[in-house]
């Protein structure tokens, strides 16, 4: 073989039994979680151990099996970090619900509604690795899945079906079901943000001009970042849900900025937000508080609204220190919605910075593997998938753990598979479906280039290749 | 599109290292000072629903954690509450005080001692609980003391210490009035915090532990300080020749000095001996002036003024001597008026400090801290401070004052068959109120055990009956007879 077969011939291994041997580790987390949470709370392993870590192992191997039949090339990373924070998530779940139960408040089945969901996101999981072989054909539903996107956002607005909770109208409930539609709308807006910018890449690259240093886009290429600017504000102020708004508009300035390799859009998306937040802060009073109650929380701790929430979740997270009280010891139901925004809370009261850095490690792997993806993919589109599903993650997982802990103002998200939430969790298994998929086409051998077997001597100079 | 993909993920990194960093600050760094806000219940909730170790008297637990049923898993009791609260201080929903407070980490489990034990009860599953810490009061004293005490009349104001001499063992103290620490552990955090401002705001004190917090002219006790300096400078001894007589003239002052009750001493030129006995105002008055300010403070430093030395409680307050007194008033300083101020525990050191050849030792109250297993973690050991005199002089001393509880003014304190040493003291305060009363005495002379200083700073008796002697003498003799009886 020539050098150029031999560098072109890099084939990455499929790796599949490392994959189920983080698998069993991962497995290895939730079950043991579960059993923990038993021992802590109540003092004796859960009746339920083998049917629970039963039910768990299934799903997490019909996963597996999945992925070996249908994505064999795929990262085999990806889903034993998910499934380990996702068993992780469901124990926390089950060690809030005994307190709820033992403190008489009525609702105290998360951990199981939360395996019901982590069902049907498996179940969703495997469907569409089965039905969707190339992720190119996504490419195919560029603007339909834009509108979808689009509708989705709005129906909040609906007058029946949308539902205010908490303050946020956020919700739509139908049928007895409530359900936060702009998860899946940050799945579709990926696919269409990334349809759409790797046919219109060049021009947005290319052409404009330059001011003091800094390319800058020609004006009517500003629609789409100005119709993005539009959709956050809009879900800022219409639906007082800071935290979509900022990851919508961070998501589609990292995409625009990697399509077209020009940091002149990241200028103008940072100026844009910067006058758009400054706004908001100036005129929403929501978004007001929150900044004070970052910048002072102590000083809001008994006002109304307050920051007694994310005080009570320092004190909680202060006082399980370096390792945590252990389950069943700390006091979590002390802050409220510690089952979803504030799970980090929880887990850092009960389980400590040890486990805290190591669900940020874990979610930082699952960014580093969705970026590798983008690094190794072959074509456009799934570069730009691979970047907007890990920019996803990555700004979620930033906006909330560094609200739940004081870096940053606190904005109302879901901890990526650890929060209760069923709209959530389908919706980030099917992200890592995606993610494996578009892995799977990246790791996959590339139609070799091969020479045609010739022994003519002045076969260096004229080769014929051929497609194998 | 591969470089700005890695440009994003240095971004990443950046934003996930801010995570971590801000965890680390938040959980690690800060950690203590969110855990100290009285703000944050979670740390009010553990103290209450772990079993708090037990302070000890001998095999007595004073001071322990009951099962609770309300909210709480525990309750604080305190057994004799009124006689040990100087000591236990109390242990609230707001604050520690007295060895609830100093031994907090034991207590409540969390000293680095008990690691081993935390670990265990970690890997057994079962509840960790606070060591106990054993004190080194002695009931019968410590009774002794507070029956002396409470039998006084009215809301006496007074304490007592008992020092073991050759260690520093505080074997007993007792303050009056007082207070009940029962009352403070309540859960009823309301009522408490009432308590704390009602007690805070009462005219007479009884949250001070007056053993170890009130300053107050030492009187006629601090003579033994003179005394001490006298000898040590090598002009004096037991026998010398002293001015005794009628009134002594200030220095640099038309002001004249006479003694208590007015008489002569006995004489123009008495023994030393003598002037101790019959407590000789212009005797001492005369030898601080010769003596001079520095070699007086020395002295007073030596027994322990103008510092602090007891660890074991919060609240000590330095007892004082001056540098800065012009000659009147070290010459006053002599008879322990002036600027001069001490503690009862500063007296009992001095006293303790002479019964035991001029070393003054470390004085302390926690004997043992042990693990809930009660197999012991760490004992006390004794520490000398500083060597105030020579042991001549403390033999000296020694002397006078059996002398002094023979046939002088504290015969009160006499115990038949046994030689008791010991000082009376009235201290003047401002003309409008009482004198206070101290007496200091160690006993056996010979072999001493017990060393104690009892101020009684007000009560009800009428201001020409106050006399050292006659109401600190018997409450001194009892605490003495208490220790050496056993």
């Amino acid at each position: 073989m020539s050098q150029t077969g031999s560098l072109m011939g890099f084939v990455h291994r499929r790796r599949r039994g490392a994959e189920l041997f983080l698998l069993v580790l991962a497995l290895m987390v939730g079950i043991g979680a579960y059993a923990a949470v038993g021992l802590g709370v109540e003092g004796v392993v859960p009746a339920d151990l083998v049917g629970y870590g039963g039910w768990l192992t299934a799903l997490i191997v019909a996963a597996h099996v999945t992925v070996r039949l249908v994505a064999p090339y795929a990262d085999p990373v990806l889903l034993p970090l998910v499934a380990a924070l996702n068993g992780l998530g469901l124990a926390v779940l089950r060690r809030l619900d005994l307190t709820y139960e033992a403190k008489g408040f009525d609702q105290h089945t998360f951990a199981r509604q939360q395996l019901t969901w982590m069902t049907l996101g498996v179940l969703l999981f495997i469907g569409a690795l089965f039905l969707l072989r190339d992720h190119r054909s996504l490419q195919r539903f560029t603007y339909t899945s834009g509108l979808a996107g689009i509708v989705l956002l709005l129906l909040p607005f609906l007058p029946v079906i949308g539902t205010p909770i908490n303050g946020a109208n956020i919700w739509i409930r139908v049928a007895g079901f409530s359900f936060q539609p702009g998860e899946v709308a940050k799945v579709l807006l990926v696919v269409a943000f990334s349809g759409y910018l790797v046919l219109h890449r060049d021009a947005l690259a290319l052409a404009g001009r330059r001011v003091v240093f800094v390319d800058l886009p020609r004006g009517r290429d500003l629609g789409p970042i100005l119709a993005m600017f539009g959709v956050s504000m809009m879900i800022l102020v219409a639906q007082n849900d800071l935290g979509s708004s900022l990851l919508f508009f961070g998501l589609f300035l990292v995409m625009l900025y990697v399509a077209t390799e020009r940091p002149g859009w990241l200028v103008v998306g940072a100026v844009l937000f910067a006058a758009g937040a400054f706004a908001a802060y100036t005129f929403v009073g929501n978004v007001q508080n929150r900044f004070n109650f970052w910048l002072r929380p102590m000083d809001y701790y008994d006002a109304s609204p307050g920051s007694g929430q994310l005080v009570e979740a320092m004190f909680g997270m202060g006082w399980g220190g370096l390792i945590g009280r252990g389950f069943g010891n700390g006091l979590p139901e002390r802050v409220p919605f510690a089952y979803s925004d504030f799970i980090v809370s929880t887990i850092g009261e009960e389980l400590g910075l040890t486990a805290v850095m190591a669900i940020i490690l874990c979610y930082g792997l699952i960014v580093e593997r969705a970026l590798r993806i983008a690094l190794i993919s072959r074509d456009g589109f799934g570069k730009l998938l691979a970047v907007g599903l890990g920019a996803i993650f990555a700004l979620q997982v930033f906006v909330v753990i560094g609200g739940v802990t004081g870096l940053i103002p606190l904005t109302g998200l879901t901890t990526p598979f650890l929060s209760y939430g069923g709209s959530s969790l389908v919706a980030n298994w099917v992200v890592v479906a995606l993610l494996l998929r578009v892995s799977d086409q990246a790791r996959r051998p590339a139609p070799r280039l091969e020479p045609v077997d010739d022994s003519s001597a002045d076969s260096e100079s004229t080769q014929v290749v051929k497609l194998r | 599109m591969n470089k700005p993909i890695r440009v994003v993920s240095v971004f990443c990194l950046v934003l996930f290292m801010a995570l971590l960093v801000n965890a680390t600050y938040l959980m690690y760094v800060r950690a203590d000072s969110l855990s100290d806000d009285p703000r944050n219940n979670r740390i009010i909730t553990a103290a209450y629903s772990r079993e708090r170790g037990a302070i000890l008297v001998g095999k007595e637990a004073i001071a322990r954690s009951v099962p609770s049923d309300d909210q709480y898993k525990f309750q604080r009791t305190y057994s004799q509450p009124l006689k040990y609260a100087p000591i236990t201080g109390y242990f609230s929903r707001f604050t520690q005080t007295g060895v609830e407070r100093s031994q907090n980490a034991v207590l409540s489990g969390d000293d680095s001692r008990l690691f081993v034990t935390r670990l265990v009860d970690m890997l057994s599953n079962t509840d960790p609980k606070g060591g106990n810490v054993q004190l080194t009061v002695d009931a019968a004293a410590q009774d002794a003391a507070w029956a002396g005490l409470d039998a006084l009349p009215g809301d006496a104001q007074g304490a007592v210490v008992a020092l073991e001499p050759t260690t520093g063992r505080v074997l007993a103290m007792v303050s009056t009035p007082t207070f009940d620490p029962n009352n403070f552990a309540s859960h009823d955090f309301e009522a408490v915090g009432e308590l704390g401002e009602q007690l805070n705001a009462d005219p007479r004190e009884p949250l001070i532990n007056r053993g170890i917090g009130t300053t107050l002219p030492p009187g006629s006790t601090f003579k033994l300080v003179t005394a001490a300096a006298a000898i040590e400078s090598g002009n004096y001894d037991a026998e010398s020749m002293v001015p005794g007589g009628f009134r002594f003239q200030l220095p640099q002052s038309e002001t004249t000095i006479g003694n208590y009750d007015g008489g002569n001493c006995g004489g123009r030129r008495i023994t030393m001996t003598q002037a101790l006995q019959v407590s000789c105002n212009v005797t001492f008055l005369s030898l601080a002036n010769e003596l001079g300010t520095e070699a007086m403070a020395e002295q007073a430093e030596a027994f322990g003024f103008n510092s602090t030395s007891l660890e074991d409680l919060g609240g000590q307050a330095e007892s004082l001597y001056p540098r800065d007194m012009d000659a009147p008033q070290t010459a006053m300083s002599g008879i322990g008026q002036s600027s001069v101020t001490a503690t009862p525990l500063q007296m009992a050191m001095v006293a303790a400090a002479i019964a035991n050849d001029g070393d003054v030792m470390r004085p302390y109250v926690v004997d043992e801290v042990r693990a809930p297993n009660l197999s012991v973690l760490d004992r006390t050991d004794p520490q000398s401070i500083s060597k105030a005199i020579s042991s001549s002089t403390a033999d000296e001393l020694t002397e006078m004052m059996v002398a002094t509880v023979a046939s002088g003014t504290a015969t009160p304190a006499q115990i038949p068959g046994m030689d008791v040493a010991g000082k009376t003291g009235t201290a003047q305060s401002s003309g409008d109120r009482p004198p206070y009363a101290w007496f200091v005495s160690f006993a056996p002379a010979d072999d001493p055990q017990v060393a104690v200083a009892v101020l009684v700073q007000s009560s009800d008796t009428s201001p020409d009956e106050i006399g050292g002697g006659r109401l600190g003498g018997p409450i001194a003799k009892s605490v003495m007879e208490a220790v050496i009886g056993q």
